[in-house]
C-alpha cells in the first residue's frame, strides 16, 4: 500500500494534536517542562525497523499498550535505560541497585507514565475524529530494543513488509529524561483514521 | 575480520565459511539456522509468524514458518547441501511482555516455535539443538568456518549451541 504526501502529512498531524496533549499532562506530572518533537511518519521496511531505536540491541524499557475500539492499534513508549531510572527517580524517589533491575512499584510507575500518556493521546485523538479508541491494560519489558519492537510488530500481526510508525520523541528540561513513542495502526486501522479525517481518497493497497 | 551478514526480520541469507550470518534483536521471531559442516555452507531465516494462511501477500515466503522451512531447504539443496547433513538450531521465540490479563493465551513465540518445529519434522528434519521461549530478547551469530550458533542477551551470559 501506499500513501501520498498529502495522507502522511494528515498522519502526523493527528499525532501532533495527540503528544501536544501528552506533553501537557506529563509535565504537570513531573512538573517539569517537557518538549514534544514534532511527531514524524515513516513507513518503512519490517527489516529495518530495530535501527530507528538505536540499534536493535540497545538496552531500553519498553511500555506497550494495545488500542481496542473504532481504530485498533498499539502505543509503544521506549525509554532509553538511564531515563527510565531518571523517571523512576523523580516519581517514586531515587532508584537503588543495579540499573538494568528495577524493582516491582518502579515498573508500575513507568506503566503509569505509559497509561497517563496513552489517556492523553487518545482523548485528543478521539475528540478530533469522532472514533472510539480504548486502552488495554500497559505492559512492561526491559530488554533489546529490537526485541521489544519487533514482537509488538508481531502481536499486531503486521503481515505488510512496511510498517507505519507515527513517532514522537519526548525530552524533559534536564535532557536525561527522554522517550520515543510510536502509534502502530493495526491493518485497516489507516483507512479508518485517514476516512475520519477526510483524507481517505487515494489509498492504495 | 570474517564478513557478517546481517538478517533482518522476515528475511534469510545463505553463506559460505568464512561469513557469519546475524541476526540481532530476535523477540517472539524465531531464527532457524541450518548448516551442512562439509560444504561448510549455511542459511539463516528470520521468521516473523507461524502460518501464511490468511496472508494476501505471497511474495515474501520467508516470513512465515510454514512457508520458510520448505524454501531455504530447497535454496540450499539447489547449493549442493545434501539435506540428511544439515544440522538444525532454532533459537528465539520469546514472550516479552507479560499482560496479566491474558496470561492465559499461547503466546505468539511459542506459536512460532512450534509452527517451526512441525515445518522442519514435516520435511524430515529435527532440531539439533535449541534455546528457546524466555521472557527475554536474543541476538544469535552463525559461524559458518565452525557451525556455532552463539547467543547474546542482556540478562545472561553469552552462550553457544
Amino acid at each position: 500500500m501506499t500513501l501520498s504526501p498529502l495522507q502522511l502529512d494528515a498522519l502526523t498531524e493527528i499525532g501532533n494534536i495527540g503528544a501536544g496533549h501528552a506533553a501537557t499532562v506529563l509535565s504537570q506530572m513531573l512538573n517539569e517542562r517537557i518538549n514534544m518533537s514534532v511527531p514524524r511518519t515513516s513507513m518503512i521496511p519490517l527489516s529495518q525497523v530495530s535501527e530507528i531505536v538505536g540499534g536493535a540491541e540497545a538496552f531500553v524499557v519498553g511500555v506497550y499498550i494495545r488500542v481496542y475500539g473504532d481504530a485498533p492499534g498499539s502505543i509503544l513508549y521506549i525509554f532509553p535505560r538511564h531515563s527510565a531510572v531518571q523517571f523512576v527517580n523523580i516519581l517514586v524517589g531515587q532508584h537503588r541497585g543495579p540499573a538494568n533491575l528495577l524493582r516491582e512499584f518502579e515498573q508500575s510507575a513507568l506503566k503509569e507514565i505509559g497509561n497517563i500518556l496513552t489517556g492523553a493521546f487518545l482523548h485528543a485523538l478521539a475528540s478530533f475524529t469522532g472514533l472510539t479508541m480504548l486502552p488495554s491494560v500497559p505492559a512492561f519489558a526491559m530488554d533489546m530494543a529490537g526485541a521489544i519492537l519487533n514482537t509488538v510488530l508481531l502481536e499486531t500481526e503486521t503481515v505488510a513488509n512496511m510498517a507505519i510508525l507515527i513517532e514522537t520523541e519526548f525530552t524533559a528540561k534536564n535532557q536525561e529524561s527522554r522517550g520515543q513513542f510510536f502509534l502502530l495502526p493495526d491493518i485497516g486501522t489507516l483507512e479508518v483514521l485517514l476516512n475520519a479525517i477526510g483524507v481517505d481518497k487515494g489509498c492504495r493497497r | 575480520m570474517p564478513e557478517i551478514i546481517r538478517v533482518g526480520m522476515g528475511e534469510y541469507a545463505i553463506a559460505r565459511a568464512p561469513a557469519q550470518l546475524s541476526a540481532l534483536g530476535l523477540g517472539s521471531c524465531v531464527c532457524v539456522c541450518f548448516y551442512d559442516a562439509s560444504l561448510k555452507i549455511g542459511a539463516l531465516v528470520h521468521v516473523m509468524l507461524p502460518d501464511s494462511k490468511g496472508n494476501m501477500d505471497k511474495t515474501h515466503l520467508t516470513k512465515f514458518a510454514n512457508t520458510a522451512i520448505p524454501y531455504v531447504l530447497n535454496e540450499l539443496e539447489l547449493k549442493g547441501c545434501a539435506r540428511e547433513r544439515l544440522v538444525i538450531k532454532i533459537s528465539g521465540g520469546a514472550r516479552m511482555f507479560q499482560f496479566t490479563s491474558s496470561s492465559s493465551q499461547i503466546s505468539i513465540g511459542d506459536r512460532n516455535v512450534s509452527a517451526v518445529e512441525k515445518a522442519l519434522l514435516a520435511v524430515g528434519l529435527v532440531p539439533a539443538a535449541r534455546e528457546t521461549g524466555g521472557n527475554y530478547g536474543r541476538s544469535v551469530t552463525l559461524e559458518l568456518e565452525t557451525g556455532e550458533l552463539k547467543l547474546r542477551t542482556l540478562h545472561v551470559e553469552l552462550l553457544k549451541i
